[in-house]
């Protein structure tokens, strides 16, 4: 599934030469809409739920949503990027918060 | 941003460069080699190829939570071929097994130094194991870590260019060419030496999560991984081995994500739907849980089959610290398997984790397919080195051995070009012939504006594959009838491979990605058809040969497509024993 994009937040990465999830998906997915100026996944069979672009927005304008097919709605899986370590927030479909800190790097 | 499609030739532009090492794929095993080239010859030219970006593309692109290959303080590496080929069944390469445990360990402790988390014993200076030879690591960054170092060291990075075939002379590889599919330019990169590394490929058969909208590309395997490392060795003329060993294992069912975080980590025993726990009783004869890959593979189908599927890991043994840490490893790895289980509502303490197979990949780091080297790295093609997934004969390298494989190929490659003495020219003949066949369906859009999407034809090309050439919904299963009929309607497909249409770059790129998938699967059918027995069952189960059959079959099965005539020849090539012992047993 791709990502959703939060058309409020995404300002389409003004200052980048390129999008900057639109520079690092690996399948190539994501870029502008040249009249919107706002990101969309060109072909939305094709994500890997990598989570690669969310984890690089600075907007925090992207959020990954399972296919309904395969998981229900409305769970949500967020996260937030430090320098040395990334911080994951995920709310199940009961509403149940886990939090989780985890170390990306050695200092 | 997306430059237009060329509506002819001459608008092309034509990107020429020289280097002296060029790499094809910079994933894990691509960057180690670039880097072991500059740390050997800090004055030697560095060129990557790269899809995608070099900062997360590949297999690494989410993150990894172990590597899987690691001797140990104690462990030898006698006792890493031992294991290794009893977990393929007997037969590998023990040769290129060797070479690889001599240097396995390198590229983790250089990760480690780089900066990447790896876990400790708590009460030691040993790295925390997770079974026998897997160490757990915080890997989440891994890949943008490596390509920090890759620039770091001045190598020259071609990212969002798709290779699509070498350059030669004669047989010799002297490069490659590709195009931009950010700048619509043809890259034509001249090379004294070329090491591919471009991964294995997934998306030959249709997954079994295909009838979700949203959900064609929910594979264990990285989609963008096409097998056109492969592909552009069989258009060659390189020698191919043992593709028929494919890829198929034990998957979380219906998320399609790794179960060894799971079950090796957490020794959490397999179970059927009646309760029973499948391998330590039913399988004991063949190894219970240390069972080779395969059987392991095959168990959840078997199970179904009997009518005592679903199966499952139980996880209802888990105490909560436990299953936090394996939602930490998954985050590490595979992210959205923890957004899966919420998604589920899943309290796995009371619900225990369903397993299931998966589509079946060509995957030489795991299993034996791929490129046929010697020890060097070096194909029968002068010139090429090959490493990584890419790389056929030693399976079970994973991230290590991947890597480790790519310092090797780069040794391999600097040997080559400092032995060099005949200059070569880049035939411009080649380039033109190339040029017209990448950019074919931008321009058949262009004047006829109508054909094949490549969409169409890759899930055509799936379904026949999985249907007929042993895929998930047949329970990996297969026969000589449902294979031929696959080569015909494949052979078909190849054919009408002239009407595929590209109405931007990113469909020239799925074009050219079903294309190699195309000259992958027909090959992959030649070796399920040599292969008259069932060695490993699961990864390969022919119904019309149930056993094994050693008189005929204990060989590699080779092949090799003529560039001239496209006829794919196949062949044995005989197994050679290097470590002593039982070859079925750890
Ligand atoms: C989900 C998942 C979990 C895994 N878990 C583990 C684990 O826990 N432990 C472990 O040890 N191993 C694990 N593995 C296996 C391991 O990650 C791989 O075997 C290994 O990293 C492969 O390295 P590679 O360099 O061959 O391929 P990759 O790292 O995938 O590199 C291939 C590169 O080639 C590029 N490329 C492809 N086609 C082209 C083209 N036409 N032109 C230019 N570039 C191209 C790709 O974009 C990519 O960058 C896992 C793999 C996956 C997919
Ligand atoms: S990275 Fe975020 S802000 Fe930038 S274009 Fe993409 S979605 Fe919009
Ligand atoms: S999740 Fe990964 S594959 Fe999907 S759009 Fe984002 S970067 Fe691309």
């Amino acid at each position: 599934m791709p990502p959703r994009v939060n058309k409020e937040k995404c300002d389409g990465c003004k200052a980048e030469h390129e999008p900057l999830c639109e520079q690092i998906c690996p399948g190539d997915l994501m870029t502008l809409n040249p009249e919107t100026r706002k990101a969309y996944c060109r072909s939305t069979r094709d994500c890997w739920d990598c989570m690669s672009c969310v984890k690089i927005c600075p907007q925090g304008a992207l959020e990954t949503k399972l296919p309904y097919q395969l998981g229900y709605y409305p769970a949500k899986l967020i996260p937030l990027m430090g320098t040395n370590k990334i911080t994951w927030t995920c709310i199940d479909i009961n509403g149940k918060v886990e939090r989780f800190v985890i170390k990306t790097r050695n200092d | 941003m997306a430059t237009k499609l060329p509506t002819s030739l001459a608008e092309v532009q034509e990107v020429m460069l020289e280097t002296d090492l060029l790499v094809i794929g910079a994933g894990n095993s691509g960057c180690f080699a670039a880097i072991e080239a500059k740390k050997l010859n800090p004055n030697l030219k560095v060129t990557l190829m790269e899809k995608a970006h070099i900062d997360r593309s590949g297999c690494l692109a989410a993150g990894m939570d172990a590597i899987n290959t690691y001797l140990k303080k104690g462990r030898t590496i006698e006792e890493f071929v031992r294991w290794s080929r009893s977990q393929a069944g007997g037969l590998i390469r023990e040769d290129l097994a060797v070479s690889l445990a001599e240097i396995l360990n390198q590229p983790t402790e250089q990760w480690e130094e780089w900066g990447l988390p790896i876990d400790y014993e708590e009460d030691g200076d040993e790295y925390h194991t997770r079974g026998k030879w897997d160490i757990t690591i915080k890997g989440s960054e891994m890949k943008v870590i490596l390509a920090e170092k890759v620039r770091e060291h001045g190598c020259e990075i071609l990212n969002r260019v798709v290779a699509t075939n070498y350059l030669t002379d004669g047989n010799r590889v002297i490069g490659a060419v590709g195009f931009g599919v950010r700048d619509g330019k043809l890259y034509v990169v001249k090379a004294k030496a070329t090491v591919v590394s471009t991964g294995g490929a997934a998306g030959i058969y249709k997954p079994y999560q295909a009838d979700g909208v949203d959900s064609h590309h929910y594979l264990w395997y990285c989609p963008f991984n096409v097998g056109t490392g492969y592909a552009i060795g069989i258009r060659a003329g390189a020698e191919m081995t043992t593709f028929e060993m494919r890829w198929c294992a034990t998957r979380t069912k219906d998320f399609n994500g790794p179960i060894d975080t799971i079950s090796v980590g957490y020794k959490t025993p397999m179970i059927n739907a009646k309760g029973e726990k499948v391998l330590e009783e039913r399988y004991a004869h063949l190894g219970g849980d240390a069972a080779p890959r395969f059987i392991r593979a095959n168990v959840p189908m078997e199970e179904w089959q009997a009518g005592r599927g679903p199966c499952y890991v139980d996880t209802r043994g888990m105490t909560p610290e436990q299953i936090r840490d394996m939602k930490i490893d998954y985050l590490n790895e595979r992210p959205s398997f923890v957004l899966f289980l919420a998604a589920r509502g899943q309290d796995i303490r009371q619900e225990p984790i369903e397993i299931y197979g998966n589509d079946p990949y060509i995957v030489g780091g795991h299993t034996a397919s791929g490129y046929w080297v010697d020890r060097k790295r070096a194909t029968t093609l002068p010139g090429l080195f090959a490493s990584g997934d890419v790389a056929g004969g030693t399976p079970n390298k994973f991230v290590g051995g991947c890597a480790a494989e790519g310092m090797l190929a780069a040794r391999g490659a600097l040997e080559y070009i400092n032995r060099l003495n005949s200059p070569t020219k880049v035939n411009s003949e080649q380039v033109a012939v190339e040029k017209a066949r990448i950019f074919a369906p931008a321009l058949r859009q262009t004047s006829e504006g109508d054909g094949l999407i490549p969409k169409e034809v890759e899930e055509r090309m799936q379904r026949l594959m999985d249907e007929y050439a042993g895929g998930i919904h047949q329970f990996f299963r297969m026969n000589k009838e449902g294979l031929e009929y696959a080569l015909k309607h494949l052979r078909l497909l190849k054919d009408q491979t002239k009407y595929l249409i590209a109405r931007d770059l990113h469909e020239l790129m799925e074009a050219h990605e079903v294309v190699d998938r195309l000259d992958v699967a027909e090959v992959l059918i030649h070796h399920l058809l040599y292969r008259e027995e069932t060695r490993w069952p699961g990864w390969q189960t022919r119904t019309d040969f149930p056993s094994r059959n050693d008189e005929k079959f204990d060989c590699f099965v080779n092949s090799r497509r003529n560039p001239e005539t496209g006829e794919i020849e196949v062949f044995s090539r005989p197994y050679e024993q290097v470590v002593p012992g039982d070859r079925y047993r750890p």
